[in-house]
């Protein structure tokens, strides 16, 4: 299967007063095995919900949803809480680790829900946070981190299940410059691992990495484009320095 | 870029080669879009005019070099430039004027426009990451590409402005 994620005509309502609002309206979208694909939009167009709706954190009011093949929009909330511990990891902007838990065992929890043993939890953990950088930081609680160590560690528990897809929410959001660098290579590292990301973002570094670039307003894809092609490193380069110039 | 060139020579004097490498350093990757003529085409103008002088000289088993060196105009206009506070683009002006007129003249649609735009300026973005990425992290040359990545972050912000802005006019 090369799509991991399939959405056809997906809608979403919000109940208000008078006509109930379309927070996603009619959204047809796919994400591919290895891709990253990045959704930009001015607040208020329901590029979170619709983030929500992939990962099976609210459901969609129609339309289908299909992850890794298996049509998942009509599942129950028990059979999603399942198949997300294995199939979908979550970053989100305000990182939501489990304050009372160190560092390790915040990242080893996915694998413990899924049955797995301590050991292999304690084993694939420590790999991910040496990968990561993070390390020797494994046995401190969340709030002895720095923003960038926070975020590193959520990103290793939403990548420790080997899930289908990582769906990210604003991921630097509450980074400086140099922890959103920090993240930044870390999702070129998935890319080159071949890990598919969607990535809901207002930070124009962010999206910029990704293959692909959906446009959101108002609750619908209004543009898609691939990223990759275009312009030219030595193009960017003479018009950085302006060398063109009279000299 | 003229007057960069000759500051480079306040140091001490230079001939063209030794100038150019010193440029590149300063450069980075965007010193490799330079082209090597406009070094020498640039210190001719600039001898002309009066800001350098050049000497030859002699070198043991090579032939004579070129060597220049700043005139005491030179100097003084080296010192003007320092002091000068003038910035380069402080608002995209043009892209502003074509978004008025693509809505005054309906020739274009200024969401589309504002869309297109921010797309280039995310794969110049792109590219100018990839360069980032590449480069020694304290050399002269990334922390060029730190500011020219921030300039485009600024722009891309402000095309968010401009697509809040359009898309409210065109829904009225």
């Amino acid at each position: 299967m090369n799509q991991v994620i399939e959405a056809r005509g997906l809608v979403r309502r919000y109940p208000a007063e008078g006509s109930p609002i379309r927070a996603v309206d009619g959204v047809d979208l796919t994400v591919e095995a290895g891709e990253t694909v990045s959704v930009m939009g001015p607040s208020g167009c329901g590029k979170s919900t619709l983030l929500h709706l992939l990962g099976g954190l609210e459901r969609p009011d129609a339309g289908e949803l299909y992850l890794g093949g298996q049509r998942v929009d009509g599942l129950s909330e028990t059979q999603w809480a399942v198949l997300r511990r294995g199939s979908v990891g979550f970053v989100f902007q305000a990182f939501h680790l489990v304050d009372e838990l160190t560092a390790v065992e915040n990242v080893e929890l996915p694998v413990l829900l899924l049955g797995g043993s301590r050991r292999d939890a304690r084993r694939r953990a420590m790999e991910l946070l040496e990968r990561l950088g993070v390390a020797e930081r494994a046995g401190h609680l969340p709030d002895r981190l720095s923003g960038g160590e926070r975020q590193r560690v959520a990103v290793a528990r939403a990548l420790i299940n080997q899930p289908l897809v990582v769906l990210a929410d604003e991921p630097t959001g509450n980074l400086d410059s140099r922890a959103t660098g920090e993240i930044l290579r870390l999702f070129a590292e998935l890319r080159e691992a071949r890990q598919a990301l969607l990535i809901v973002t207002h930070d124009a570094r962010v999206a910029s990495t990704a293959h692909r670039l959906l446009t959101m307003r108002d609750g619908a894809i209004v543009a898609q484009t691939r990223l990759g092609a275009g312009t030219s490193a030595a193009a960017v380069l003479a018009s950085l320095a302006d060398l063109g110039g009279e000299g | 870029m003229r007057d960069g060139i000759l500051s480079l020579r306040a140091k001490e004097p230079a001939h063209g080669y030794e100038l150019r490498q010193r440029l590149m350093a300063a450069l980075g990757p965007a010193g490799a879009a330079l082209n090597p003529g406009q070094v020498y085409v640039t210190l001719s103008r600039l001898e002309r005019a009066g800001l350098v002088e050049a000497k030859e000289v002699a070198q043991p088993n090579h032939p004579d070099k070129k060597v220049y060196e700043l005139t005491a105009s030179g100097r003084e206009r080296v010192g003007q430039w320092l002091a000068d506070v003038t910035w380069s683009k402080v608002a995209p002006v043009e892209f502003h004027l074509k978004l008025v007129a693509a809505a005054a003249t309906h020739l274009a649609d200024p969401v589309a426009l504002v869309d297109a735009q921010r797309l280039e300026l995310l794969r110049e973005l792109r590219q100018l990451q990839e360069l980032a990425q590449a480069e020694p992290p304290d050399s002269d040359g990334s922390l060029l590409l730190e500011g020219a990545s921030l300039r485009l972050q600024a722009d891309i912000h402000w095309l968010e402005a401009c697509e809040r802005r359009w898309v409210e006019r065109e829904t009225r």
